[in-house]
Formats: structure tokens, C-alpha cells, sequence
């Protein structure tokens, strides 16, 4: 148990130097392109969404918990990429071919794709409390919104460190990250709620495990407990079977390609 | 000969998807010494230490490493090797010293044990002065270096290298040599690969040639090279019609083991040079044969390498790739 501990706390303290040593990567992690759209975006269709439809006081306001599922989904997405360069410069053979528990870089990387993800998360609800987006909920919501996010985070990174391992080149799982993310986000309630969809579109976005986020998202920060606490109880039970079934695809394709 | 067996391949066979990488793979390797996997580009050396460091699972056959198996005993086989990978295997963003930390770790050494060993390994690849520096600012043969300082600091039983002087400049390759043999005196066994013919020349120990996945020939680089027959005498003769009388007259010499002809010359291989060579040019002068040409040279490693694949190791080698 001690060596397990001495081994994860090694490999996360490397992700976390390597992203210390790139300065430029370190800003724009934590200044993140989401950002953009929260403040772009919210301020940008403030009369152009119509408030009826939204049920918000401010475009923005209604955009907030959009952004903070994005940002959880792109750094999920992207949270195998290191190890896709691990494994294409061989780094990966040579941890593995230490006596680590084979979980090991796993672990270390679901521990700081969680820690940065809640970061900017809480960066994100701060431009927007900036703009005037004060949560609801107080405190004990925005440490919801976290384990909403952390939940759903995990499923997205199984994902994607399960296509590290099992994609041919590098470009290959770019291709399939950018195939990916934009109907992610379309197909979901993060930029409009699914009543004003055009029926087909709400139909598909209903099985996004994303929408489901967002929705339970959204009431901690605009409406309070009582309307958030239904929609927390069901994402629950929705990220549980969406990370069941991520993490044991992960597992299976983790243990072939690393034995 | 009776001494420790540190490894033992045993029918060794790995098929990926559709390519047999290594087919029926048998040898021993002794503690202590230096092996070698000499092979050209794809002839499965790669496969096979992956195989041997655990890391892939044979198709078929077995290896053991000090008893252990690569398989069922993955993980104490783990804890007796060090292994250093064919890519530059570096984090470009981490410095040397970090390197070794991270990998202290992962081998499960103590704090102090970390703090006396990674100085001596910085110490002993030279690698002092640059080891705070980030790795993308280290040269090829630096990242060499802290790769087999990394390799080394589990304080292994065997290490593996995999082609380890590939792409590195003539000084950084005779240092790494120098790194390696400092290895074995100190008792550590070494399994290298490479295609280099040099390198497997005077490195190693013993050799065992690979192609098209299968061992064609094992012995140290002299057994070798006797096996393939004496010296070779190649003459170049100005007549070119009179090769097949000169051939005839050179193959009853006594020191002569074998003549074979070119359109333009013979190569005559020897017992001992000092006598067959004067024979040789005496029985050009009585035929009045004209020479235009005398090369002589021991059999190189190059010679043991086309007897056993019918090709040189040149012909398909690659480029080097860069630093
Ligand atoms: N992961 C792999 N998948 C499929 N084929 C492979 C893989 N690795 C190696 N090979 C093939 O196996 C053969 C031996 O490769 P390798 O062991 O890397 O040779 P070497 O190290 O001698 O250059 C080659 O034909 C190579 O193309
Ligand atoms: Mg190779």
C-alpha cells in the first residue's frame, strides 16, 4: 500500500511538473478557451436568447452551467493525450517496465485531470460571478457542481485514455477528439434547454450523459436545492452506469495494449 | 563450459496479427557477460527484449530470467532488471535529476536510498553539470546517457539496452561502450541489441545473429569469425582469361583452404598468411600472371553475417535517425 502511494504521488507530481515547466500551456489552462464562451457567448446573445425559453435572468447566467460541463468535457477528452505521448516516445515501456502496479499511471492521471478540471471550474464560476452569476446554492452547491463534474470527468477520461491505447498514430485520435466534442456539445442543453430544440435535436440530446449534467448543474446555480436536488439524484445514477461502462471498456483495452 | 545461466529463451515465438516478428528463438545467456542481438532492421531483436523485460507476452516458447518467469513471474522479474528502450525514452520537460527521482519512486527506494544513488549515477554517466537543466535541451548522447543512468538505478541484475549507440556520434558511442563494459565488470549481466557490426564485434561478449526473426548463428565474435573459414586473400588479376589457370595452380598450395573465382579475380581463403601469401604471388609469377590488385584482410564480422543470411547487414540499413 505504501509503494502503491509512493508510485501514484510520483507519476501525478511529474503531470503536474510537466505542466508547470510549459508556461504558455500553464496560462492557457488556467485562461481557458471556455472562458471565451462564457464571457463571448453570454454576453454576445443576451438579447438574442429569448428569457422565456432560457427561464434565466441573464443569458449568461443560463450559459454558466453550459461551460462548466464543457470545460469538464474537453479536459476529459483530451486527458489521454499525454499518455498517447508517453506511448509514442516509449516513455510509457519504460514505467511499465518498473515493478508498478499497473494502475498505477492511470490513477495518476484520473488524480490530475480531476484536480486541473476543478480548477478551472472554479475559475470559470468566478468570471461568471464577475459578471453578476452568484450560485444559488452558495458554497455547498458549487462543491456539488465539483462532484458532478468529477463524476462525469472520469467517464470522459477512461474514454479517452482508452483511445490512446488503442489508436495507430496521434493524428488519428485528434481526428476523433475534434469528431467528437462539437456534436458533444451541440446535442446537449449546455447552449439552449431541449424544449426549444428542433424536435430531432432534443430527441438525440436526451441520451447525452452531458445534458443530464448540465441539467442538474443549472438549478444549483439559478433556481436552489429544492428543484437541483431530483435532477442531482438522477445524474448520480447516470454517471455511475456512464462511468461503469467507460472505466470497464478502459479497463479492457488498458489490459491488452498493456497486460 | 560451466557457468551460470542468467537467461534462458527457450522456443521462443511471437506472431503479431499476421507477422511472425520472432520464430522458435533458443539460447542461454551467462551472468555476467555482455550479449548481443545483431541483426539488420526488423529482424525481431526489439521483440524479443520486450518479451524477455515482460512487457509483451510470447506467442509461444518461454523465457526465464534468474529462474524467473517473463510471464507468471512479471513482477519479481521486474525487480531484477533495468531496461533501456530503442526510442529516446525522455520527458522532454523534466531534468535529468528528475528523471531519476521519478524512477527512484516507481522502483520503490527509500528517500535515502534515492539520495545517495541518483548523485553517484549522475556522477558515473557524467551527466553532473546538466543534471538540473530540462532534457529537451540535452544533446543525443546526454539523453543516452541519463537513459542508461535510468536503466542502472534500480541497481539491476541485468540490464537491457536497446540499441543503444543508434544515431549517436563516433566519441558518445565509444563512451557508451565504455559505460558498458564498466557495467559488466561490476557484475552486471547485459542483453543488447544492435545493428551495428563494430559494436557486436567489440563489445559484446557473445552474439547471436538474427534475421527474419530466427537466430541464424550464436558464439562470441571470434568463434565466429573462425567458423567462417581463414583469411581471405582477394586478387584482382589484369588477364581476365587467365583466372581459371592462376585458380587452379593457387588451390594445390598448401596453406590454401579454398578458392573461389570472380570474372575478374579469385578469393582464396588461408590457414596462415605468411605462408600461403608468398606461394600465391610466386605461382602468379611463374604462370606470368599479372596482378593488379592484392587485398587481404581477417574475416570480419561482415563476412560471418553474409555467410549466415546471404546478404549484408548494409544493404537494407536505414538511415540513422537524427538527434
Ligand atoms: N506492435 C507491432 N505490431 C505489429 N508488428 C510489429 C509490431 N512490432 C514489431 N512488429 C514487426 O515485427 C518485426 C520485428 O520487429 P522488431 O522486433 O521491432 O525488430 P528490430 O528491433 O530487430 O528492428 C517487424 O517486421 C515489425 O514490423
Ligand atoms: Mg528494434
Amino acid at each position: 500500500m505504501k509503494e502503491y502511494w509512493q508510485e501514484i504521488r510520483a507519476l501525478t507530481m511529474r503531470w503536474v511538473r510537466r505542466l508547470s515547466r510549459e508556461k504558455f500551456s500553464m496560462l492557457f489552462t488556467l485562461v481557458q478557451p471556455m472562458l471565451f464562451w462564457l464571457i463571448f457567448f453570454g454576453n454576445l446573445f443576451q438579447r438574442a436568447a429569448d428569457m422565456q425559453v432560457t427561464q434565466a435572468a441573464s443569458y449568461i447566467s443560463f450559459l454558466t452551467a453550459g461551460v462548466v460541463i464543457m470545460t469538464v468535457l474537453n479536459n476529459g477528452l483530451a486527458g489521454g493525450v499525454d499518455l498517447l505521448f508517453d506511448k509514442e516516445n516509449g516513455f510509457l515501456e519504460r514505467l511499465m517496465s518498473t515493478p508498478i502496479h499497473r494502475s498505477s499511471v492511470i490513477l495518476s492521471r484520473f488524480i490530475f485531470v480531476m484536480t486541473i478540471t476543478s480548477l478551472q471550474v472554479l475559475v470559470i464560476l468566478a468570471v461568471a460571478w464577475l459578471f453578476g452569476v452568484q450560485p444559488v446554492t452558495g458554497f455547498p452547491g458549487v462543491a456539488a457542481i465539483l462532484f458532478i463534474g468529477m463524476m462525469f470527468g472520469v467517464g470522459l477520461t477512461a474514454i479517452s485514455m482508452a483511445m490512446a491505447f488503442s489508436v495507430k498514430s496521434h493524428g488519428d485520435f485528434f481526428s476523433v477528439l475534434g469528431f467528437l466534442s462539437l456534436p458533444m456539445i451541440f446535442l446537449s442543453s449546455a447552449l439552449v434547454p431541449l424544449t426549444a430544440m428542433p424536435g430531432w435535436m432534443g430527441f438525440l440530446a436526451q441520451f447525452n450523459p452531458m445534458t443530464w449534467a448540465i441539467d442538474a448543474v443549472r438549478p444549483l446555480i439559478l433556481q436552489g436545492w429544492t428543484e437541483a436536488l431530483p435532477h442531482v439524484g438522477m445524474v448520480i445514477v447516470v454517471m455511475v452506469l456512464f462511468d461503469a461502462l467507460c472505466l470497464y471498456g478502459g479497463a479492457r483495452v488498458f489490459r491488452r495494449a498493456i497486460g | 563450459m560451466s557457468r551460470a545461466v542468467a537467461i534462458e529463451v527457450s522456443h521462443l515465438g511471437k506472431v503479431y496479427d499476421k507477422v511472425r516478428a520472432v520464430d522458435d528463438v533458443s539460447f542461454q545467456v551467462y551472468a555476467g557477460e555482455i550479449f548481443g542481438l545483431l541483426g539488420p532492421n526488423g529482424a525481431g531483436k526489439s521483440t524479443i527484449l520486450r518479451i524477455l523485460i515482460t512487457l509483451l507476452h510470447p506467442t509461444s516458447g518461454s523465457a526465464r530470467i534468474f529462474g524467473l518467469d517473463s510471464v507468471k513471474d512479471a513482477d519479481r522479474v521486474r525487480k531484477t532488471i533495468g531496461y533501456v528502450p530503442q526510442e529516446r525514452a525522455i520527458d522532454r520537460f523534466l531534468t535529468g535529476r528528475e528523471h531519476l527521482e521519478l524512477l527512484a519512486d516507481l522502483h520503490h527506494l527509500s528517500a535515502e536510498e534515492a539520495s545517495t544513488r541518483i548523485p553517484q549515477l549522475l556522477k558515473l554517466v557524467e551527466l553532473e553539470a546538466q543534471a538540473d537543466r530540462p532534457a529537451k535541451t540535452y544533446s543525443g548522447g546526454m539523453k543516452r546517457k541519463l537513459d542508461i543512468a535510468c536503466g542502472l538505478l534500480p541497481d539491476p541484475k541485468v540490464l537491457f539496452l536497446d540499441e543503444p549507440t543508434l544515431g549517436l556520434d563516433v566519441p558518445s558511442r565509444l563512451r557508451i561502450w565504455d559505460h558498458v563494459r564498466a557495467m559488466r565488470d561490476r557484475g552486471i549481466t547485459v542483453v543488447m541489441t544492435t545493428n551495428y557490426l563494430d559494436e557486436a564485434d567489440q563489445l559484446c561478449d557473445r552474439i547471436a545473429i538474427i534475421d527474419g526473426g530466427r537466430i541464424k548463428t550464436l558464439g562470441s565474435p571470434t568463434e565466429l569469425k573462425v567458423g567462417v573459414g581463414g583469411d581471405l586473400v582477394s586478387l584482382t588479376v589484369r588477364e581476365h582469361d587467365r583466372v581459371d589457370t592462376l585458380a587452379s595452380a593457387v588451390n594445390i598450395l598448401p596453406a590454401v583452404r579454398a578458392v573461389k573465382t570472380r570474372p575478374n579475380g579469385l578469393d582464396i581463403r588461408v590457414d596462415s598468411p605468411e605462408k600461403a601469401l608468398p606461394a600465391i604471388l610466386e605461382a602468379a609469377n611463374r604462370l606470368t600472371c599479372q596482378l593488379e590488385f592484392i587485398d587481404y584482410h581477417r574475416p570480419r564480422l561482415d563476412d560471418v553475417f553474409i555467410a549466415q543470411t546471404g546478404r549484408s547487414i548494409k544493404d537494407d540499413q536505414p538511415k540513422d535517425d537524427d538527434q
